[in-house]
């Protein structure tokens, strides 16, 4: 097995990359095994297979790229995926199961998502401007700058509109914060506008939690400059106010899934079907599932998206709570292991790579997994490795290939 | 930035590990709450969420003849129904089935009538759809949501219109019907007799209906098998025997008068059982499968011949001349007379009673007669002379003893009692005065008020062929059931009735009213009737009931024939009377069906017809025993 030692760089990493993959496949195959066939779902199987050759294609270039390149390449790779972004704006199309979203660029018979390369860009990027400090972020105005560079692409993605995404792009953010030594009270405080923005559903709640805000910006006066201190109180006195029109400015099927996540049971029929069902689906599936390919809520359809976004709930209903642990098993193995590689490597770049992937990665399993029991709410966010989605498999695979290459460097 | 102290990435890593820790054991508890701890009832909702409750509708009993022959059994046939859903979408199925069914936009907006008016029952689109329709319906089931295919058993009689009254129809039981008691147990769609015997058997041939379950999916599409699983079978309703001679039927059938309103009742004289029970016009029951439409069922109702009337047990006619012998057998029941007597008055065409002038049917007269002669010629003036002996009382007494004011107790749903008094008080009930003795005039020829049904005459010329007594006729063979009951019995010993016998013996005799009708190979007796209806424009009804066996033996089957303004009892009903017990007795006996049958035929067709009885009935076999019939 030499062979796999040398072309994996890291066995740990590729080797679970490469279960989770095969599970991902064999349970799209399972997702278009419908009473009544679908064209969209029924070969999908084949085209991942194919997505995935791609994809191990892909590992073994990046795995041979100089660790230097890698670094030499992160801001311009950063800058090309916020222009592939914007044009995106303007000529994406959507796609598949997110028909609704602009989230693909078509050029000439491909069509990948700008958004999924974007994540990777992100985190080179953040790693390239927090590398390039001396030092940790000390104050609060040093977290502007790594703020507004994931702020951009963000922004970006959000007006697709793909909240799922933005979410993730928030985890690399906070990820990369956090491994570059940010003191959890700055991480909090930079949060606090969205923690506001949540709150403010409720004006009791919002002025409790706006009054401890400012207890904890005076107990901390001696490490904030007095307008980083006004900054975060303008900041949430903005989150809680225009909450309102943020909420109206959100598509109704946003809204709706916000709302259905709180009482999926308000609307059974329509956007709480989704979760209803898939609930139901995982519910149903038991201790050891209804068996592969025999999921009878797939097979009939009840499933939403069951190849993409909600491929867990067909895990939860075809092989069960066992068949759940294992998928988490394998996850936190391979989160682990980027955790471990992380705490090994000497190098601040390479270390903050592997940890903002383990960010992103984090929060689309959580997000995901989440989403289809009714633990967060519904967004249209896919799973790693085992959704259906050619450029989210070779954007992670490539996640894979650099965090061994860069952990092997060091090594 | 500098190298990263090796504790503090230790420190975050361990942070880090633990959020790890967090979100994933979060996870894992969430979904074991989910898939252990409340999989059960999660599992019960993924039940519901695809599973359609369907009746599984059980195939009726089969009907069998007297010879076990098949009357009615049932056969496949695909019903299309829609799920329960939303009026719009129910009307969007309606339009996508449209072309493949091919009905009209009076039925659709019929059907979705019938939807917004039950929402929580299937729609049934088509109860009997083609087969070709069916098969495209498969094929595109994936593009049509809620639409669901069933096999039903579909009713199938094979007497067509011969049986039709007998048999009634079937068809999807009513709103009002599910509310009337004894249909606790039934549920909507079921298909239940409507009339006749279906009706009569229901609880006999409905069987049970089964449950069974069908896999749908998201949007209502039916996945799998439309058959679905059978959580509960269905099963069969019990087999009915009947009486009946399904060929009978179909011969009678075919040569009774197209154009002509009548009826035809066979009984077996031995036990009452029903031969034939035969009503026209009749109407096909196959028609009424699976849903009549309307457009048939309002000619079947405006029709001024009113297809759907079943004269043989509800029709109602004055009995005339075939009366006559229920006259007779009272007489000789009270000894006013002696089947050799002559009456004092011979009959010279009319009989005065005080101030009242009768006439007889033939106003040169007929003679002196005896019982038997006045039965053969069907004298009036002999029966007046024998009404008065009788007085109006005891025959008013003896006619109802003998049911001719109830129903026979025929085993339909449907049956009129006979018009007969039941005292003299009727004419005072009925016409507001006392009844004059003069009445028994009318009444002892078969008229006044006086309106029986062809079953209720039949009936009574069984007790003839029998002992004097009459069963109940009766459709059905059940098993286990005892002998029909006799109510009632003339009275009469054995030389009486054969008097009686001789009598309308002498009717298909040389000389008599039917001796047109006689047949080669049976004893066949009876008595012809001409009823007036009350108009003196409207033409005559047409009566023959009579007796038929071999010869010298007892009478196997009593015939009666009714036809509508048929003029004459002699030509124009006695004939079917004959060819019909001729029919019966010939498959009874193993002879050819195929050959001419009545001496009306024989001459008709200058075929010579060596064994007509021009003086009589044909000489006995010198040692006694009965003629050997070939």
């Amino acid at each position: 097995m030499s062979w796999f030692r040398r072309w994996a760089c890291d066995p740990t990493l590729a080797g679970v990359a490469i279960v989770l993959s095969i599970f991902g496949i064999g349970m799209i195959y399972s997702a278009g095994v419908l009473n009544v066939p679908s064209p969209v779902t029924e070969g999908a199987w084949l085209r991942q297979s194919a997505w995935l050759l791609v994809s191990l294609g892909a590992f073994t270039v990046a795995t041979r790229i100089k660790p230097g390149w890698i670094e030499w390449v992160a801001m311009p790779a950063y800058v090309g995926s916020v222009v592939l972004l914007a044009a995106t704006l303007v000529v994406g199309t959507g796609a598949g199961t997110a028909e609704g979203v602009q989230g693909w660029i078509e050029v000439g018979p491909l069509r990948f998502q700008p958004s999924e390369f974007a994540k990777l860009a992100a985190v080179l990027g953040l790693a390239r401007l927090l590398a390039a400090r001396d030092d940790s972020p000390e104050t609060l105005r040093d977290l502007l700058a790594p703020s507004i560079l994931i702020a951009i692409p963000l922004g970006l993605v959000v007006l697709q509109p793909d909240l799922g995404t933005a979410l993730a792009f928030v985890g690399v953010l906070f990820a990369g914060l956090f491994w570059a030594g940010t003191p959890p009270l700055f991480l909090f405080l930079l949060a606090s506008p969205g923690l506001a923005l949540l709150l403010s559903f409720s004006t009791l709640v919002w002025s409790l939690y706006f009054v401890g805000l400012v207890g904890v910006l005076y107990a901390w006066r001696y490490r904030l400059y007095l307008a980083e201190s006004a900054a975060v109180v303008l900041g949430n006195l903005a989150a809680g106010t225009i909450a309102t029109p943020l909420w109206g400015s959100l598509a109704e099927y946003q809204r709706n899934r916000l709302l259905v996540f709180l009482d999926p049971a308000m609307d059974p029929r329509g956007a709480g079907w989704n979760l209803i069902q898939s609930k139901v689906a995982i519910g149903s599936g038991g201790l050891l599932g209804k068996g592969f390919t025999e999921g009878t809520q797939k097979r009939l359809d009840f499933l939403p998206e069951q190849h993409t976004d909600f491929i867990f709930s067909v895990i939860g209903e075809e092989l069960g709570f066992v068949g759940v642990l294992l998928a988490i098993v394998l996850f936190s193995a391979l989160l682990y292991r980027l955790v471990h590689l992380a705490e090994k490597t000497t190098d601040p770049f390479a270390g903050l790579v592997l940890f903002g992937i383990f960010g992103t990665w984090l929060v689309h399993i959580f997000i995901n997994i989440g989403m289809t029991i009714g633990l967060v709410p519904i967004t249209g966010i896919p799973l790693p490795f085992v959704s259906y989605g050619g450029t989210f498999l070779v954007t992670c695979w490539t996640m894979v290939a650099l965090s061994a290459r860069l952990a092997q460097e060091e090594s | 930035m500098r190298t990263v102290h090796p504790n503090l990435r230790r420190g975050r890593a361990r942070v880090a590990l633990l959020l790890l820790g967090l979100v994933m054991g979060l996870l894992a508890v969430v979904f074991f709450r989910a898939q252990v701890v409340r999989g059960s009832a999660w599992a019960l909702q993924s039940e519901s969420n695809r599973l359609r409750v369907l009746p599984l509708p059980s195939p009726r009993g089969t009907i069998f003849d007297r010879y076990g022959n098949v009357i009615a059994d049932n056969v496949p046939s695909y019903s299309v129904s829609l799920f329960p859903a939303p009026l719009d979408s129910i009307e969007s199925g309606l339009r996508r089935i449209q072309p493949i069914l091919g009905f009209g936009e009076e039925r659709f907006n019929r059907l979705v009538e019938q939807a917004s008016a039950d929402r929580r029952q299937p729609l049934l689109v088509d109860a009997d759809a083609e087969y070709e329709a069916v098969a495209a319906l498969e094929e595109l089931r994936g593009e049509l949501p809620g639409v669901f295919l069933e096999m039903r058993p579909k009713r199938r009689y094979m007497g067509g219109a011969a049986l039709g009254h007998v048999m009634g129809y079937v068809g999807e039981i009513s709103g009002d019907e599910l509310e009337r008691p004894g249909f606790e147990e039934y549920e909507p769609r079921m298909i239940i007799g409507k009339d006749g015997l279906e009706r009569q058997y229901e609880d006999l041939l409905q069987g049970s209906q089964g449950v069974r379950y069908v896999e749908v999916d998201a949007v209502g599409r039916v996945v799998g098998s439309f058959e679905g699983q059978a959580a509960a079978p269905a099963l069969p309703g019990d087999d009915l025997h009947l009486n009946l001679d399904l060929a009978l039927m179909e011969y009678i059938h075919q040569i009774f008068p197209d154009s002509l309103q009548g009826a035809v009742v066979a009984l077996d004289v031995d036990d009452g059982g029903i031969l034939a029970l035969y009503s026209a016009p009749s109407f096909d029951p196959n028609r009424f499968v699976g849903g009549i439409d309307s457009q048939l069922w309002t000619f079947l109702n405006q029709d001024p011949t009113r297809p759907l009337f079943n004269r043989a047990v509800v029709g109602r006619y004055p009995p005339a001349s075939t009366w006559k012998v229920a006259t007779a057998a009272i007489g000789l029941e009270m000894g006013v007379v002696d089947s050799g007597e002559f009456m004092p008055q011979a009959c010279n065409g009319s009989f005065r009673y005080g101030n009242v002038v009768r006439r007889c049917w033939d106003s040169s007269g007929h003679g002196h007669l005896d019982l038997a002669g006045a039965l053969a010629n069907s004298c009036n003036v002999y029966f007046y002379q024998l009404g008065l002996r009788i007085g109006l009382e005891r025959l008013v007494e003896r006619g109802t003893r003998f049911g001719f004011s109830e129903p026979c107790g025929v085993d339909l749903p449907a049956e009129s009692s006979g018009i007969f008094p039941g005292s003299l008080d009727f004419w005072q009930d009925r016409f507001g005065y006392r009844a004059n003795e003069n009445e028994v005039l009318s009444l002892a020829i078969g008229q006044g008020p006086n309106d029986q049904t062809p079953l209720k005459m039949a009936q009574f010329y069984v007790a003839l062929g029998r002992d004097g007594t009459a069963p109940a006729p009766r459709l059905a063979r059940l098993r286990g059931e005892e002998e029909p009951e006799i109510e009632w019995s003339l009275g009469l010993g054995p030389e009486s009735l054969d008097a009686l016998r001789e009598g309308l013996r002498e009717v298909t005799a040389a000389g008599g009213t039917a001796f047109m009708s006689s047949l080669e190979h049976w004893d066949f007796i009876g008595k012809t009737g001409t009823a007036q209806q009350g108009l003196e424009q409207d033409r005559s009804h047409a009566w023959f009931v009579g007796l038929a066996g071999p010869w010298f033996e007892e009478p196997e089957i009593v015939i009666a024939v009714i036809v509508e303004e048929g003029e004459s009892g002699s030509a124009m009903a006695a004939p079917i009377a004959a060819k019909a017990a001729d029919y019966h007795l010939r498959r009874k006996y193993g002879i050819p069906t195929d050959t001419i049958q009545t001496l009306r035929e024989h001459i008709n067709a200058g075929v010579s017809a060596p064994w007509a009885r021009w003086n009589g009935r044909p000489d006995p076999p010198a040692d006694g025993s009965a003629v050997e019939i070939e």
